[in-house]
């Protein structure tokens, strides 16, 4: 193996978090450019972001989803094949909940995800770790009336991945929601609580605010684990950004 | 007290087997007479092709109605496959990822109302994905348009594609020169 270069050690992309975390502002989303992680380099804006805050603008609505756009089996990962997947089964559930705090219903949430061994269904994952052909690792499903979510899948592994030298992404599930506006769009990932792995991940410390990270951490929950047969965590998303429906009065409130 | 919001991620780079979905471009029903082509490419701060990118719109009907209508991802209840939308009612929605050399390519009707049709971007490498607005006319009416100096305007107006009928043009320059005008909502 050829000698690789120090600015790709472990050590060194600590030191640039640690740098980028004194330097931020905090905040609940990540900085679009956040150097220790390599891939944000030539792909975030350098002009600030222009404000709209047209009433009337066509963001503050959004698509609309339904019972045709998603199956009942969709919401269950470990049944997309004839076999049983490997691994861990788990349930995932939680609430959508909007910036007021109001339960978001009826709209779309899509997860994906590494199988056990923490190999993607995608042909460009080179990871070396076997693939299981009874789990391709998509879900969906549409929230009720409470804003309720809830997933069946299998614990994903930990991958490698080429930021530098020795990374690891944690074991995550990525998720896609939808709210009652474009604006409220949301793409974002789940962890598992006690993972070894969260303090060196520079996708998840872009979070600078520690209380923001926790946010991306899902709880171990006893009471959803299923005897003998799988193992229940909760997670609560809150969608960010305005929507049309807001009164003056919530607005005021803010 | 209000929640705090969940912070954003990446899409990462595996999303293709999830988020695309099968005639995710083709917000126009087939052979409709007004159907308009929205296509460019998502070009990084090299201006190299972004080639796992998704794209994401939203626009009002043609009448200007806003509600959007389900069924983007319209589902055969037997095999459970994606079978597109059936026409009849305009979702209003496209998805799509680009290609190999940053391509995207959305047909749509044109919204009712405004001149303009919302876009969102997520990529590898973009914590936070980003909002812009592709016109399809330089409305001199436009709010947004007309705070902007001439040459940022310029990254939200379309370009009419030669040679071709309805196809308006909209290359998205994540940074560097000629970077596309990205919006926030506060
Ligand atoms: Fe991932």
């Amino acid at each position: 193996m050829t000698a690789l270069p120090p600015d790709l050690a472990q050590s060194a992309i600590d030191t640039e978090i640690a740098k980028a975390r004194a330097a931020a502002p905090g905040g609940d989303h990540p900085p679009r450019d956040f150097p220790p992680y390599r891939g944000s380099a030539l792909r975030h804006p350098t002009h600030p972001l222009i404000p709209v805050r047209d009433p009337e603008a066509v963001e503050l609505t959004g698509p609309a989803f339904g019972v045709t756009d998603v199956t009942d089996l969709d919401r269950d990962l470990t049944r997309h094949h004839p076999g049983e997947p490997l691994g861990e089964r788990i349930t995932v559930t939680g609430r959508v909940l909007d910036r007021r705090g109001r339960p978001v219903r009826g709209q779309l949430v899509e997860v994906w995800q590494a199988n056990a061994s923490g190999r993607y269904a995608h042909q460009r994952d080179q990871h070396p770790a076997p693939l299981d052909p009874n789990f391709t690792g998509f879900g969906r499903c549409l929230t009720d009336d409470e804003g309720r979510y809830s997933f069946t899948t299998i614990r994903p592994g930990a991958y490698p991945w080429r930021n530098h030298t020795n990374a690891w992404r944690p074991a995550h599930i990525h998720f896609s929601l939808f709210g009652e506006a474009f604006t409220q769009r949301l793409v974002t990932q789940m962890y598992f609580p006690g993972d070894p792995l969260l303090p060196f991940d520079p996708i998840l410390q872009s979070v600078t605010d520690q209380d923001a990270r926790d946010r991306l951490v899902a709880v171990y929950d006893h009471g959803l684990s299923v005897p003998e047969w799988s193992l229940g965590y909760r997670w609560d998303i809150v969608l960010d950004g305005p929507a049309a429906t807001w009164t003056e009065d919530e607005e005021e409130a803010r | 007290m209000n929640p705090a919001p969940t912070p954003s991620h990446t899409v990462g780079p595996f999303f293709g087997y999830a988020l695309p979905f099968t005639g995710g471009g083709d917000v126009a029903p087939p052979h409709h007479p007004d159907a308009l082509t929205l296509r460019g490419r998502v070009l990084d701060g090299d201006g190299e092709p972004v080639p796992d990118a998704i794209v994401e719109t939203w626009q009002p009907a043609p009448d200007g109605s806003r509600t959007g209508a389900p069924g983007s991802m319209r589902r055969d209840a037997v095999t459970g496959r994606v079978v597109g939308r059936h026409g009849a009612d305009f979702t209003g929605f496209g998805r799509v990822a680009t290609d190999a050399d940053g391509h995207w390519l959305v047909r749509t009707l044109p919204p009712g109302g405004v001149p303009y049709v919302c876009v969102a971007v997520f990529a590898r490498g973009l914590l936070h994905h980003l909002y812009t607005r592709a016109y399809l006319v330089d409305d001199p009416a436009d709010a947004l348009l007309a705070a902007l100096p001439p040459q940022r305007r310029a990254t939200l107006v379309t370009r009419p594609e030669p040679g071709a009928e309805r196809v308006h043009r909209f290359d998205i320059r994540l940074q560097g020169e000629g970077e596309t005008v990205f919006l926030e909502f506060p």
